[in-house]
């Protein structure tokens, strides 16, 4: 992955398994977005490839990779609302463009998302009427609209205060159980990395590469390199001491 | 403590630093007083003057025990102290000092600067200046290029009846950008015809050919003004506009997010601005041209001796559906000159808010430009066909 001649990562090889709950983690300005952006279609990775399902992503015609983006869902960091539609118009968008359904079934279909995530009743106002967490709960009704087979997350918690970050891992947590949706999430929230993750890649700024790959839990009792150790256990070093 | 008004206050608050030769190797300074914004302290230069001045010696003892009250001023200073100690290898001792102030010291510290992390103003020669001017230009024109591409790509999936966007936003913007225009376009052209009268009129009343003020009006509105006019209008309400929606649009990440749905913002936002401003310019042009030709009646009714009805035989015989035409098709390339623009700086934005303000500045430049440049070689075509 690069910018133009800037190296942001490289030699990245990991795989997300289907019903996984993937952490994407590192500090800051490891390439973390950057490789979302990557993942989700925004930008073509430098050399390498992504596969969707034995499916080459970026090697793919356009109708193909828009037929794959048609299963995946995006929650992104700010939510990302179309700021010139209600909650239900910007639910509904993607319903009215890709599925055949009536009017009254998308409307059903748009309260119940918003309901699921404690927005019920909130279908006519507009993103800047409403607080940036509940926008952020909306852009999630959205990123669901088409029950998507992998959500991708963009640092969910970052701006919510503990409860609501701990009511979206919650969410988080019963998406993938009850619908089996693999959900990728781009965090440092070590709460939230232990919390969720079944599975994990943990990128390093400086050497600009994927240290390890795993379940969180289970890098931290096992893993030998001292600067995951440290992130894991914010900075701390020490293992026992953090659960 | 009350704010410091007078003269006396501002005496009064000062911060005091003394030297002490304790040893053949070890000075000692004492700081007291208040070491605060606004208070009386001599300059750090000084003071590093006046230690460079003494015998070389390996030691520096820091001590702060009368010391009133501080701010950042204080840490400033010994910082400057600390990297002077450094560079001629001299023990600095800060144990004298409060625990807070060699907290804060100690943190600053911490990290050490980079080699290569500051940025160095570097002089770049004029050549690699020009030799920039022309890369960023040769960019420019690529993505210009590309733009168009996407644009006719998204017009032929709109032929094919397969582009994706709201009907509601189409109308929307039809709604914004003609009646939404009409009223500084009525107040434009009409003032625009009233100019073009008087200018004409002063001329032609010379040799007593005042009726000729029709001809001059009406041939030079329904040609020329009342496209030109309301292009200039359009591209600064109009094409700014989409420039500043399209890059806000950007910044909150929601073109990302149209991406991903799998929905091409070149038809879902790009598509409906284009069209509306197609359809609108050209009626908007038509109103402009019967506007001038008012503007001009006023005039040449009110102030020189010719009748409405003279005025309007006269403008029947000058101009014909030709000229008509000519305006029209102009104002259909001006619609689409601007729409380019606007669209295409806003949907290159970059992600601040100040490339939004950036986006909307170029957007206006870049149609008036395009605009008074496509009018030249559509004038000067008409000329050469005799048209």
């Amino acid at each position: 992955m690069a910018y133009g001649d800037f190296v942001i990562q490289r030699d990245l090889n990991f795989t997300i398994n289907r019903g996984d709950v993937f952490v994407i983690m590192g500090g800051s300005g490891c390439g973390k977005s950057t490789l979302l952006k990557h993942l989700i279609g925004l930008q073509r990775p430098a050399r390498g490839d992504i596969i969707y399902d034995r499916q080459n992503f970026w090697r793919a015609s356009d109708a193909e990779r828009i037929r794959i983006l048609r299963r995946i869902g995006v929650l992104y960091q700010s939510g990302a609302l179309f700021s010139s539609l209600t909650l239900a118009e910007n639910i509904a968008l993607p319903l009215g463009e890709f599925t055949d359904f009536s009017r009254t079934e998308i409307a059903d279909i748009v309260s119940y998302k918003l309901a699921l995530v404690g927005l019920a009743g909130f279908e006519d106002y507009y993103p800047s009427e409403i607080s940036g967490g509940m926008q952020k709960r909306a852009g999630l009704a959205r990123a669901m609209a088409l029950d998507p087979e992998i959500l991708f997350f963009d640092e969910p918690s970052a701006g919510l205060d503990p409860v609501s970050a701990r009511l979206l891992d919650d969410l988080i947590i019963n998406l993938s159980d009850a619908l089996g949706t693999t959900i990728v999430v781009v965090t440092h929230e070590l709460a939230s990395i232990f919390a969720i993750g079944t599975n994990a890649v943990f990128l390093d700024p400086e050497t600009k590469t994927m240290l390890a790959t795993g379940s969180p839990k289970h890098l931290l009792a096992e893993s030998k390199d001292s600067k995951i150790i440290q992130f894991l256990t914010r900075g701390e070093g020490n293992v026992e001491t953090t659960r | 403590m009350k704010a410091t008004t007078g003269m006396t206050d501002i005496k009064d608050i000062s911060g005091h630093i003394k030297f002490e030769q304790i040893d053949a190797d070890t000075w000692s300074i004492r700081l007291a007083g208040s070491w605060t914004q606004g208070a009386n302290i001599k300059p750090v230069e000084q003071v590093l003057a006046q230690l460079a001045a003494t015998t070389p010696f390996a030691r520096l003892t820091l001590q702060a025990g009368d010391l009133d009250r501080w701010d950042s001023r204080l840490p400033t200073y010994l910082l400057a102290m600390l990297d002077y100690c450094q560079a001629k290898n001299i023990q600095a001792d800060l144990s004298g000092l409060p625990e807070g102030i060699q907290g804060l010291l100690n943190l600053a510290r911490a990290v050490p600067e980079r080699a290569g992390d500051r940025r160095s103003a570097q002089q770049t020669p004029a050549l690699a200046k020009i030799g920039m001017m022309v890369l960023s230009g040769l960019a420019d024109i690529k993505r210009l290029i590309i733009f168009i591409g996407e644009t006719v790509q998204a017009g032929v999936s709109l032929m094919r009846g397969k582009a994706r966007f709201r009907t509601v936003d189409l109308f929307l913007c039809i709604q914004e950008t003609g009646p939404g225009a009409l009223a500084i376009v009525t107040l434009i052209s009409l003032l625009v015809g009233l100019i073009l009268a008087f200018v004409g009129a002063v001329q032609l009343a010379m040799f007593g050919a005042q009726i000729f003020i029709a001809d001059l009006v009406g041939l030079g509105t329904v040609r020329e003004m009342g496209a030109l006019m309301t292009a200039v209008i359009m591209s600064g309400r109009t094409g700014a506009a989409y420039a500043a929606q399209l890059g806000t649009m950007n910044v909150n990440s929601e073109i990302d997010a149209l991406k991903t749905m799998g929905i091409s913002p070149m038809e879902f936002l790009v598509l409906p601005r284009m069209l509306a401003l197609i359809l609108m310019l050209p009626l908007l042009c038509i109103y402009a041209d019967f506007m001038g030709i008012l503007g001009g009646a006023i005039v040449t009714t009110n102030a020189f001796d010719v009748s409405l009805t003279q005025y309007f035989n006269q403008l029947s015989k000058a101009v014909d559906l030709t000229d008509f035409s000519i305006g029209l098709f102009k104002s259909l390339v001006f619609a689409v000159l601007i729409a380019t623009a606007g669209c295409m700086r806003g949907m290159q934005c970059g992600r601040s808010a100040s490339a939004v303000g950036d986006a909307a500045t170029a957007a206006v430049v870049n149609s008036i430009v395009y605009i008074v440049v496509a009018d030249s070689i559509i004038t000067l075509i008409c000329n050469r066909l005799g048209i």
